[in-house]
C-alpha cells in the first residue's frame, strides 16, 4: 500500500468512528427516549411536558439538528488533519 | 376586505413571484436543468430542500393527524426529520463527490450495469408518482375551500404554474422558486401558530406554549387539560398512543430511511459546490424543516383543544360558522343520534364509511346523511386534513391570516410537486433516453427531451390530482416504504460495502421492492378487511413494512454478493474516490 492509500484508509476509519458515535446518539434520543423508554420517562415532568412525550415530539428533533452541525464541524477538522479537504485553500 | 378577496390577492402575488423567478433563472444547459449548474449556496439549498421536502402532507395534513393521534403522531415527527441525520452522515457527501446528475446514475455506474440503472429508474418513478398524487390533491383542497374554484380547475391552474418554472427553469428555476416558497410557507405556518399559542397560553413561542398552562384559570397545562378532557369523553389520553411499540418503531424507521432514499431529496445535494457544502446544507435543511416540525405538535394539540371546546355539546344552531362551511364541502358530517339538537363528540366512527350526503337538509339546516349509523355515542365525522386550514377560523383570527395559510399550503404542495416532476423528467431524459436508448445524444437534444418529459409528467400528475386516491398523508406514507426498501440500501451498500456487486444490488432491490409492494397491496387492496394488528406480520402495519423490506434488501444483497463475482478494479477505484472529499469536480460559473 502506498502512503496515500494508508492515509486515506486512516481517514476513512476516523470518519466511521465519528459516524458511529453520532448515530448511537441519534438512535438513543429517537428510538430510545421517544419510543422504547417513553412510558418510563413519562413519570418525570419537564417544562410542563411528560418527559418521554417531550423527547418524542420536541427533543429528538432538536438533537437531530445539532448532530448534523456537529458532524459537519468535526468532519471539516478531520478532512484537514488528513489533508483530504475539498477546500482549495488547504490543498 | 373579506378572506376570499385577500386569498385571491395573496395567491396571485405569490404565483407572480414564482413565475418571475422562473423567467429570471431559465436553464441553458442540461447541467443547469438537472443540478442548477452545481453552484447553489448551502443555505439557499437548505431552504430549497426544506420546501422540496415539506409537502402538502407536512403543511396541511400533519398537524391534523397529530391532533387526532396524539402521541402516535410521533412517527411522522421523528420519521420525517431523523432521516436527515442518515442522509447527512451516510449518503449526501458521497453522492456529491460522485458528481453526476441522478440517483439511477449512481446506481448504474457503481454497479456497472444498465439493468441496475433501470431497476433504480423504475423504483424512482413509482415512488415519485405515488408521492405526487398527494400533492395535487392538496392543491385541489386549498383551491376548492378558499377560492370556491372546482378542484379540477384548481389543479389545472397549479399545473400551469409548475409547468412555467419546471419546464423553463429546470433545477435552477425550481431551486430559486423553492427558496421563495419556503419563506412563504414557513411564515404562513408560524403566524397562526403564534397567535393561537398566545390566545390559549399567553406564551408566544408555540414550542413552549405546548408545555405551558392554559389561560382558563384551571391551572392545568395544555397537555394535562387535553388528557383529562379526552379521557372524560372516552378517548385514550393524548400523551399515550394506541399503536403498539413495535409498530411505532417500524413506522418511524421506515419513514426515516425512506426519507434518506427519496430521489427528489437526494438530488438536491448534487446542486451544491463541494462535499463539505453537502454536509452543511443537510444541516440547514433540517434546521429549516425543524422550525415547522417542532411547531406542528403544538398546532395539533391547540387545534384538538379548540375543536373539543367549540364543538362538543354545542347546539347545532349555535355552532361556529367554520363547522358549517366545512360541512358544506363534505369534510365534516353530523348525525344527531340522540335527538337533543346538540353535537356530541366521542371516540369511534359516528357512522359507517365516509359521509354520504342526501339532497335535502334537516330542519336545523344541517346536511342529511345517508350512511348506516354505528351504535356508539359519537355524532361527528371530521376529515383530519382540514385542521390546519380551519385553524385560523376556529381561533377566529383576522382574514389576512386565513389568506396567508391558503398561500402557504399552495407553496408547500407546488414546491414538492415541482421537485418530484424534475426527478421524473431527469430520469426519463437522462437515464432512459440518453444513457440507455440513444447514447451520444447532444446536450441540446437531451435538454429538449428533459423539457418534454417534464411536460408529460405534469399532465400525468394533473390526472392524479383530479382523480385522487386516498388521503394526502396516507398515500405519501407508502412512497416511503418503497424508497426505504429499494433505493436506500442500494445506495448505502454502494458507498460502504466495497464487495457489493451487480447481482447483489439488483437481487436486493428487486426482493425489497417486491416484498413491500406485495405487503402493502395485500392489506390495502386485496384483503383490506384483514388490515389489523392480529393479521400483520410481527404486528407491523403496512405503513411500517418498509423497515422489513429494507432489512430483506440488505440480507439478500449481502448473501448474493458474497456468492457471485468480484467487483472490477475501476469500480473499487470509484468507491475509494467518492470516500475522499478532495478533488471534487467544481461547478461551472453562471
Amino acid at each position: 500500500m502506498t502512503g496515500e492509500e494508508n492515509n486515506n484508509h486512516a481517514y476513512w476509519r476516523a470518519n466511521i468512528r465519528l459516524m458511529l458515535v453520532l448515530l448511537a446518539i441519534w438512535f438513543t434520543v429517537s428510538f430510545g427516549f421517544g419510543i422504547l423508554l417513553v412510558d418510563w420517562l413519562n413519570q418525570f415532568q419537564f417544562f410542563g411536558f411528560k418527559f418521554g412525550f417531550w423527547w418524542a415530539q420536541q427533543g429528538s428533533i432538536y438533537v437531530f439538528v445539532i448532530l448534523i452541525f456537529v458532524y459537519t464541524a468535526r468532519m471539516k477538522r478531520i478532512d484537514r488533519e488528513y489533508g483530504v479537504s475539498d477546500d482549495e485553500g488547504d490543498a | 376586505m373579506d378572506a376570499q378577496t385577500l386569498t385571491y390577492i395573496f395567491v396571485f402575488l405569490t404565483f407572480s413571484l414564482y413565475i418571475g423567478i422562473a423567467i429570471w433563472s431559465r436553464a441553458g444547459s442540461t447541467n443547469e436543468f438537472y443540478v442548477a449548474g452545481g453552484g447553489v449556496h448551502p443555505i439557499a439549498n437548505g431552504m430549497a430542500t426544506a420546501a422540496d421536502w415539506m409537502s402538502a402532507a407536512s403543511f396541511i395534513s400533519m398537524a391534523g393527524i397529530i391532533a387526532f393521534m396524539g402521541y402516535d403522531g410521533t412517527v411522522y415527527l421523528m420519521g420525517w426529520t431523523g432521516g436527515y441525520v442518515i442522509l447527512a452522515l451516510l449518503l449526501a457527501p458521497y453522492l456529491r463527490k460522485f458528481g453526476e446528475f441522478t440517483v439511477p446514475d449512481f446506481i448504474g455506474t457503481r454497479y456497472y450495469s444498465s439493468a441496475a440503472r433501470l431497476v433504480a429508474v423504475v423504483s424512482l418513478i413509482a415512488i415519485s408518482f405515488t408521492y405526487i398524487a398527494g400533492q395535487m390533491r392538496g392543491v385541489g383542497i386549498v383551491f376548492s375551500q378558499f377560492l370556491d374554484i372546482p378542484i379540477t380547475w384548481g389543479v389545472i391552474v397549479g399545473m400551469a404554474v409548475v409547468f412555467m418554472y419546471a419546464v423553463l427553469g429546470g433545477m435552477k428555476g425550481i431551486t430559486y422558486t423553492q427558496v421563495a416558497q419556503y419563506c412563504v410557507l414557513i411564515f404562513a405556518y408560524l403566524v397562526p401558530a403564534i397567535f393561537i399559542s398566545i390566545m390559549i397560553t399567553g406564551v408566544p413561542i408555540p414550542q413552549l406554549g405546548l408545555g405551558a398552562d392554559v389561560l382558563d384559570g384551571s391551572g392545568l397545562s395544555v397537555l394535562d387539560k387535553l388528557d383529562t378532557t379526552l379521557v372524560s369523553l372516552g378517548f385514550t389520553p393524548y400523551t399515550d398512543g394506541t399503536k403498539s411499540t413495535i409498530d411505532v418503531f417500524a413506522i418511524t424507521m421506515a419513514l426515516m430511511i425512506g426519507t434518506a432514499g427519496l430521489p427528489h431529496v437526494i438530488v438536491r445535494f448534487f446542486t451544491v459546490p463541494k462535499v463539505s457544502d453537502a454536509r452543511r446544507s443537510a444541516g440547514y435543511a433540517l434546521l429549516f424543516i425543524a422550525l415547522l416540525y417542532t411547531t406542528a405538535p403544538a398546532v395539533g394539540a391547540f387545534a384538538r383543544l379548540n375543536f373539543v371546546d367549540t364543538v362538543h355539546d354545542t347546539p347545532y344552531t349555535q355552532v361556529a360558522a367554520w363547522f358549517k362551511s366545512w360541512e358544506d364541502i363534505g369534510l365534516i358530517g353530523w348525525q344527531d343520534k340522540n335527538g337533543d339538537g346538540r353535537i356530541q363528540y366521542h371516540p369511534g366512527n359516528a357512522f359507517e364509511g365516509k359521509p354520504g350526503f342526501g339532497e335535502d337538509r334537516r330542519a336545523d339546516g344541517s346536511r342529511r346523511l345517508t350512511n348506516a349509523l354505528t351504535d356508539n355515542r359519537n355524532e361527528v365525522y371530521v376529515d383530519r386534513d382540514i385542521m390546519v386550514l380551519a385553524n385560523p377560523e376556529i381561533a377566529a383570527l383576522p382574514a389576512w391570516v386565513i389568506a396567508l395559510v391558503a398561500a402557504g399550503g399552495l407553496a408547500a404542495a407546488l414546491s414538492t410537486a415541482a421537485g418530484l416532476l424534475l426527478v421524473i423528467s431527469t430520469s426519463v431524459s437522462h437515464d432512459i433516453i440518453k444513457m440507455t436508448l440513444a447514447r451520444g445524444l447532444s446536450d441540446k437534444k437531451e435538454l429538449l427531451a428533459a423539457r418534454i418529459s417534464a411536460a408529460v409528467a405534469i399532465v400525468i400528475a394533473g390526472y392524479f390530482g383530479i382523480f385522487p386516491f386516498g388521503f394526502v398523508a396516507q398515500v405519501v406514507a407508502f412512497a416511503f416504504g418503497l424508497a426505504a426498501a429499494s433505493l436506500f440500501p442500494a445506495i448505502l451498500l454502494g458507498i460502504f460495502d466495497k464487495r457489493m456487486n451487480t447481482a447483489g444490488a439488483i437481487a436486493g432491490m428487486v426482493s425489497g421492492l417486491a416484498f413491500t409492494v406485495y405487503y402493502i397491496a395485500y392489506f390495502k387492496a386485496v384483503a383490506p378487511q384483514l388490515n389489523s394488528a392480529e393479521h400483520w406480520w410481527f404486528g407491523i402495519s403496512p405503513e411500517g413494512i418498509g423497515m422489513l423490506g429494507a432489512a430483506l434488501n440488505f440480507v439478500v444483497a449481502y448473501a448474493v454478493s458474497r456468492s457471485t463475482g468480484k467487483v472490477p478494479d475501476h469500480v473499487l477505484d470509484l468507491v475509494e474516490h467518492i470516500r475522499i472529499p478532495k478533488g471534487v469536480e467544481r461547478p461551472h460559473e453562471h
